[in-house]
């Protein structure tokens, strides 16, 4: 049995990676939406907010997790997070390129950093924030970055054999353009994955036991694990070679222990002893109440220090933006009150709080339209996406998003009621409009528009000019997207603190006569 | 009789040479069919020109431009009737062509447009390759020297490439160009549509047109969204005209094709510009108009 533990787990644990990476991936829509749900449903954090947010049996991943975890470890941490695999692959493969052969040691918890983490993620909770959380959950993480990073080389990828294709005229394969790339928002994305590829290189899962609020909870639900790996004095001889082998530093060998609740399951220790000293144990004695969490306000200040420099940074870096975008332009500006969030978000209130900005709808979303903010709705939906006009316009036929979002921050709609589901309500400037302006035909936002809130209306002569209907506008972003007018819009969508149920657009019906000759 | 004909063919080819192109004396200059399904009406009016023998030859490559650019239904007729373009696919492959690729530059979601227009899968079945128009790099620079505002687009290279190009538009009501036929559905075979929004939409339409004059026009007005297009809301918006008008003269084919829809070429912006570039004639009464009952 033991010596299937470990071919056990890098089976478990790749078919999940691979699974979750190809859900970010993808952008030929492969993979239905139930197939997301099936593979997002263990995902701890974002299981937690959805049995929070809306309950029932498919948000009751999280206490699978638990029971496993109560009762063997974080095999969560293991198998199921993808940022933990990712760690393992990219130690994995900075073995081979190591002159000297890569070994692990022993080495003290970091209690105070991982607790005071925990700590200080739980208390923002308690005050309402869940941006911390958002910022840390391990597969949210991992999500920023497929999504942002490894899915514009995996088109990149596509396109170069799409472009090869082409050339030979075979067109079963396709060029994909990459969007739109909002590079503040990949800053973040972009010190997560340098610090943890680091961290994974020099010591193995230190991430998993230091930083990450995941890991350290379940490192508390271990302490209290009915079975724990444990070593057997007896047998064992000492060599270290476990030791060697633990990710986690959290054998010694001095003392022949394992420190469990760092521990992330991944049984390399197993394997590794020649004289199968390594085993789980029934460990149901109560652990002594020692150290619960601690919270260090330390920690805490440091932390709003930081975030504190990194928005004023960030203010400072979308004001020169936008003095830049000002320049010399005669239109007229405006300011939008709110971003659009996307449809079946329900409120920005909803949204906000259940929002991980894993960015799997980023990735899902066949428009495009969905984008990451950065700091442009406050720290409370730091990277949280939004429905951006410049990047595309939300389908009117699609419900995806939130047929696969795993928190609960986008709930799923039925077609029907994705059609009347306002997100958003159109303004025309009519000072910025072609036709106005130019006294030329244009038509390009009442043409995009589904539901003919937009509709063009006699205006001079022959010319027709946009006149908007708020009621039946459902906030799409079409009109907007395809208004041709920059770097202000003639027509723009402004978000709705609250999504509202709006009417569905009236229509009549044509009378149909039979043509008897050619009109010509 | 062939006047229309011959001023359309002489304008600006550019650089590529349009093998038909005055090669074939058509019998009629413009067929209009009316009374029966799409497919069958384009059968018969097919046949009165002399077949799709005489646009297409053995191995040459065809390209076919519906008009895709909506992600909804046929009933709702913003795209081109998917059995129309399955029938065009099949009797452009019986006169020996050697691929038939069907694209457009859609509005909505390109795959979604494809999908659930119903045209993807009437492509696949008829044998011919659809195609995507939603990659800038599909995409290459042209001169449209005749053009008055449009001095230049960015074509897609299916349409530079093939040698014969068949325009398939559906006639509806359009917000901003009043109305959507042929040369309005040429919009869909270039990049940046914006600029035409923004430079004079009619003038750009008709100064496009100069650039290259489709070999074949098949106007499908099975069903036409007489109000709310391009997109339209509903099936509300729809009626059942059951015609359809083929032609090579694009300015003729419009002025028809407006009748049918009960306005006046000579209130449509686009036409009215096409017409004075020397495109084609609006003067249907001077045309040879072959008229099927069917």
């Amino acid at each position: 049995m033991y010596r299937y533990l470990k071919g056990i787990r890098v089976t478990l644990s790749l078919l999940f990676f691979i699974g979750i990476t190809f859900l970010f991936l993808d952008f030929t829509e492969l993979i239905s939406t139930s197939v997301f749900k099936g593979i997002t449903f263990l995902q701890f954090v974002p299981s937690v907010i959805k049995f929070l947010s809306i309950g029932g049996f498919i948000t009751l991943g999280f206490l699978v997790i638990l029971i496993i975890n109560l009762l063997i470890g974080r095999v969560y941490c293991s198998s199921v997070c993808p940022l933990g695999v990712m760690q393992d692959i990219v130690s994995f493969f900075s073995k081979r390129f190591r002159k000297k052969k890569f070994r692990f040691k022993y080495s003290k918890p970091h209690n105070i950093l991982r607790f005071g983490i925990l700590g200080v993620v739980i208390l923002a909770i308690l005050f309402g924030s869940i941006s911390l959380l958002s910022l840390l959950d391990p597969y949210s993480v991992y999500g920023r970055m497929t999504s942002d990073f490894a899915r514009p080389l995996y088109i990149l990828g596509n396109n170069v054999i799409a472009g090869v294709f082409e050339k030979l005229h075979l067109y079963g394969t396709y060029v994909v353009d990459i969007k739109k790339v909002n590079w503040a928002a990949i800053i973040i994305p972009s010190v997560f994955l340098i610090t943890i590829t680091w961290m994974a290189i020099t010591k193995g899962r230190l991430y998993c036991n230091t930083i990450c609020p995941v890991g350290s909870f379940l490192g508390l639900v271990s302490k209290v694990s009915l079975f724990k790996l444990n070593i057997e004095e007896t047998s064992c001889t000492k060599c270290g070679k476990c030791s060697f082998a633990c990710k986690s530093s959290c054998i010694s060998i001095k003392t022949q222990k394992i420190d469990f609740s760092r521990c992330v399951s991944c049984y390399n220790c197993v394997s590794s002893c020649s004289t199968n000293s390594v085993k789980y144990k029934l460990a149901w004695i109560p652990v002594k109440k020692s150290k619960s969490i601690i919270t260090t306000d330390s920690g805490k200040r440091d932390f709003l220090v930081k975030s504190a420099v990194i928005t004023a940074g960030a203010l400072g870096i979308s004001n020169v933006l936008k003095a830049a975008a000002n320049k010399g332009v005669k239109l007229i500006p405006y300011k939008k009150k709110h971003l659009v969030s996307p449809p079946g978000s329900r409120s920005i209130e909803h949204f906000s709080n259940k929002c991980t900005a894993c960015h799997l709808c980023v990735s899902a979303c066949p428009s495009g339209v969905l984008q990451p903010r950065f700091f442009e709705s406050g720290l409370s939906q730091l990277l949280q996406p939004h429905v951006d006009p410049l990047a595309g316009y939300c389908n009117f036929e699609c419900t995806r998003c939130g047929e696969i979002c795993p928190t609960g921050a986008i709930l799923p709609l039925t077609v029907e009621e994705k059609k009347t589901t306002q997100t958003g309500v159109v303004n025309f400037i009519k000072d910025n409009c072609i036709v106005y302006t130019n006294n030329t035909a244009c038509g390009s936002c009442s043409e995009h528009c589904p539901t003919q809130a937009v509709k063009m209306v006699p205006y001079k002569g022959k010319l027709t000019i946009p006149e908007v209907n708020q009621e039946i506008c459902i906030g799409c972003g079409a009109c907007e997207h395809a208004c041709p007018v920059n770097p202000y819009r003639a027509i723009y969508v402004d978000g709705n603190t609250v999504q509202k149920i709006v009417k569905k657009p009236e229509s009549k019906k044509l009378e149909e006569k039979e043509m008897e000759e050619f009109p010509f | 009789m062939y006047a229309g004909i011959a001023t359309g063919t002489g304008v600006a080819l550019g650089s590529f040479e349009n093998i038909l192109a005055g090669n074939y004396a058509a019998p009629y200059d413009m067929v209009a069919a009316r009374g029966g399904e799409a497919e069958i009406m384009f059968e018969k009016a097919i046949a009165s020109l002399g077949g799709m023998k005489a646009y297409v030859k053995k191995n040459q490559t065809v390209v076919v431009k519906p008009n895709i650019g909506w992600d909804v239904s046929p009933e709702k007729a913003a795209n081109t009737n998917p059995k129309l373009i399955a029938k065009i696919v099949e009797h452009c492959l019986q006169a020996g062509a050697k691929d038939v690729f069907v694209f457009d530059n859609t509005c909505d979601n390109w795959q979604k447009c494809y999908t659930n227009s119903g045209i993807e899968k009437a492509v696949k079945d008829a044998g011919g390759k659809i195609v995507s128009g939603k990659s800038e790099s599909y995409y290459q620079e042209v001169k449209v020297p005749k053009g008055v505002k449009l001095k230049n687009a960015k074509v897609h290279e299916l349409i530079l490439s093939s040698d014969v190009f068949i325009n398939v538009p559906v006639l509806k009501s359009h917000g901003g160009a009043t109305l959507s036929i042929a040369m309005k559905n040429l919009m869909g075979i270039v990049w940046d549509r914006g600029f035409w929004h923004k430079n004079d939409l009619h003038q750009c339409i008709a100064d496009f047109a100069t650039f290259r004059q489709p070999d074949l026009n098949i106007v499908d007005a099975y069903r036409v969204m007489k109000k709310n297009g391009p997109r339209g809301v509903s099936v509300e918006d729809v009626v059942t005209m059951k015609a359809q008008l083929i032609g090579k003269d694009m300015v003729a084919i419009d002025a028809a094709a407006t009748k049918l829809f009960g306005l006046e070429p000579a209130n449509i912006g686009h036409i009215i510009n096409a017409e004075k570039l020397g495109i084609g004639t609006t003067n249907l009464d001077k045309l040879n108009i072959n008229r099927i009952k069917v």
